[in-house]
């Protein structure tokens, strides 16, 4: 009881200080059967630019180790893991990416692409150093979530 | 990787990834051929032992280096990991301790370690447990020598490996994971296999599912241990394998495990079976 108790308050307090009361939270955020969510995170229009930053930011979203994208070919080093997110705007629906960026699990089962806005079922999660970190926060914000979405949806053939 | 789950155009996108990316391995392999000092042939490259699912072929971390790096490895002139194999054999010969005793004096001449390599970790009746390499080499010097058990991560420990490991250079590595083995094989696959950290990936997911692919500008490797220990360009000093594994622990964002810890002993079976057939290289050369 006491721990839940502390988990929420905890989860409560961390976003607080980035997010307006419109904010839904990693758990409450409603995924439909293929993976997609409809409502913004935040109520708040992502701002691409800064999407474009998270997406070749080693510490945030990092899109760039695992996908070649050809517009941010300037930052070196494209990965192979995941495929080319060239044309990313035009196969798929900004609630369909909202869904993918979000947890990428719930779109294709068992995939290898990290979640980006989800805090608990981890197995011993930690920081980059190898230490214990138990309630970890969410690789990415609500609004950075929504900022990649609109820079996802500018990448058209 | 369930190509079948994926939603259809996912399906295309992610066969042209696969098929870019074993283009870009092939060229990498092609007509490598790893001949230490002109003369001890490796096996780089072989059929998968049966009991491991998720490869038919297993390959040596030499052949997803650069050329510049795979030639480092060629000669042990131009291979900085034998200067901690010089060091190491200082040590052996060291007499040391209240006994006045060195390695030499109970095993004489360092090449009598020829094939112990190939069959570490392994099971050890009188202790009960699985022993690595290194805990072989800190018995001896702790019950043998009386002497200070050496940092299971340290240099001088990891310089040791490195010396007797290249008494088996060239001899393929053949683990036991029967019999007592049996629950340590176990409990390092379903490590190997749980995703970890925040990042949520397993060994696996990396050396496994995605081998030959790049993430970021790491070529991934099968995560083979028959080349080590490895010295790293990178940290400039010879890497033994409990080390290796917790970076890649940590890499996931993930706590990791302890170096010398029941963890990653049974994890270093694991990984071991999966490069049986696969010649001792140790010391090798990695980025
Ligand atoms: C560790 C690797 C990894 C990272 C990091 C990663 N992804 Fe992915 N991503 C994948 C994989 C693998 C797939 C393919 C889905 C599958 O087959 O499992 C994928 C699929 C996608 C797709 C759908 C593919 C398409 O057709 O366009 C999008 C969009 C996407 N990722 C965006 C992102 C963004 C944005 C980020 C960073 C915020 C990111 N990914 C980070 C591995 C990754
Ligand atoms: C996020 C990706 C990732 C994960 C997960 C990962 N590794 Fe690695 N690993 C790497 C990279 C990158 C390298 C360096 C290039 C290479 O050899 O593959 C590496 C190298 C290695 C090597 C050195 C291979 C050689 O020949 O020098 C071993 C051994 C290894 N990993 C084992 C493991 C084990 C065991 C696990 C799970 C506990 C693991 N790795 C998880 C990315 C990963």
């Amino acid at each position: 009881m006491k721990r839940t108790a502390f988990l929420i308050i905890g989860a409560t307090a961390a976003f607080a200080a980035v997010a307006s009361a419109d904010t839904v939270a990693p758990g409450d955020v409603a995924y439909d059967d293929y993976g997609s969510v409809a409502a913004s995170l935040t109520g708040v229009a992502g701002d691409a630019a800064n999407g474009e930053k998270v997406m070749v930011t080693k510490s945030l979203g990092n899109c760039v180790a695992c996908h070649q994208v050809s517009v941010l070919d300037y930052a070196a080093f494209h990965g192979e893991i995941g495929p080319s997110l060239d044309g990313a705007g035009d196969r798929w629906t900004e609630e369909e990416l909202r869904g993918i960026v979000a947890n990428a699990k719930m779109t294709f089962e068992g995939t290898l692409m990290p979640a980006m806005y989800k805090v608990s079922g981890f197995i011993r999660p930690g920081d980059f150093k190898g230490k214990s970190v138990p309630n970890p926060p969410s690789i990415l914000t609500a609004q950075q979530v929504e900022d990649v979405v609109a820079f996802l949806m500018t990448i058209k053939e | 990787m369930k190509i079948s789950k994926l939603h259809p155009i996912m399906q295309l996108a992610t066969a042209a990834t696969l098929a870019l990316g074993l283009g870009v391995a092939a060229q990498a392999e092609e007509g490598a051929k790893l001949i230490v000092n002109g003369e001890i042939e490796m096996v780089t490259r072989t059929a998968a032992p049966a009991y491991i699912d998720g490869l038919d072929e297993i390959i040596s971390g030499w052949e997803f280096r650069s050329t510049e790096t795979q030639a480092l490895q060629m000669d042990d002139f131009d291979n900085s990991g034998m200067l901690g194999v010089d060091s190491a054999l200082e040590a052996w010969n060291k007499v040391q301790g209240p006994e006045q005793k060195s390695c030499a004096t109970c095993h004489g001449d360092v090449e009598s370690m020829k094939g112990v390599r190939t069959v570490m970790p392994k099971f050890n009746e009188e202790a009960n447990d699985l022993w690595t390499l290194e805990d072989y080499i800190n018995n001896c010097r702790t019950e043998r020598q009386n002497v200070e058990a050496w940092g299971y991560t340290g240099g001088s420990m990891t310089n040791m490996a490195a010396l007797i490991a290249v008494q088996s250079r060239g001899m393929p590595m053949n683990v036991a994971i029967d019999g007592p083995a049996a629950p340590f094989w176990e409990a390092g696959k379903e490590l190997y296999y749980a995703r970890t950290g925040v990042l949520e990936l397993s060994c696996a997911s990396c050396h496994e599912q995605s081998y030959g692919l790049h993430i970021r500008a790491d070529h991934l490797s099968q995560g083979q241990i028959n080349g080590f220990p490895a010295y790293r360009l990178k940290n400039a000093k010879l890497n033994g394998i409990h080390a290796r594994f917790k970076g890649c622990v940590r890499d996931t964002k993930a706590e990791t495990y302890k170096p010398g810890g029941p963890e990653f002993h049974a994890l270093e079976l694991y990984v071991a079976s999966r490069g049986n057939g696969l010649t001792v290289e140790g010391p090798s050369v990695r980025n």
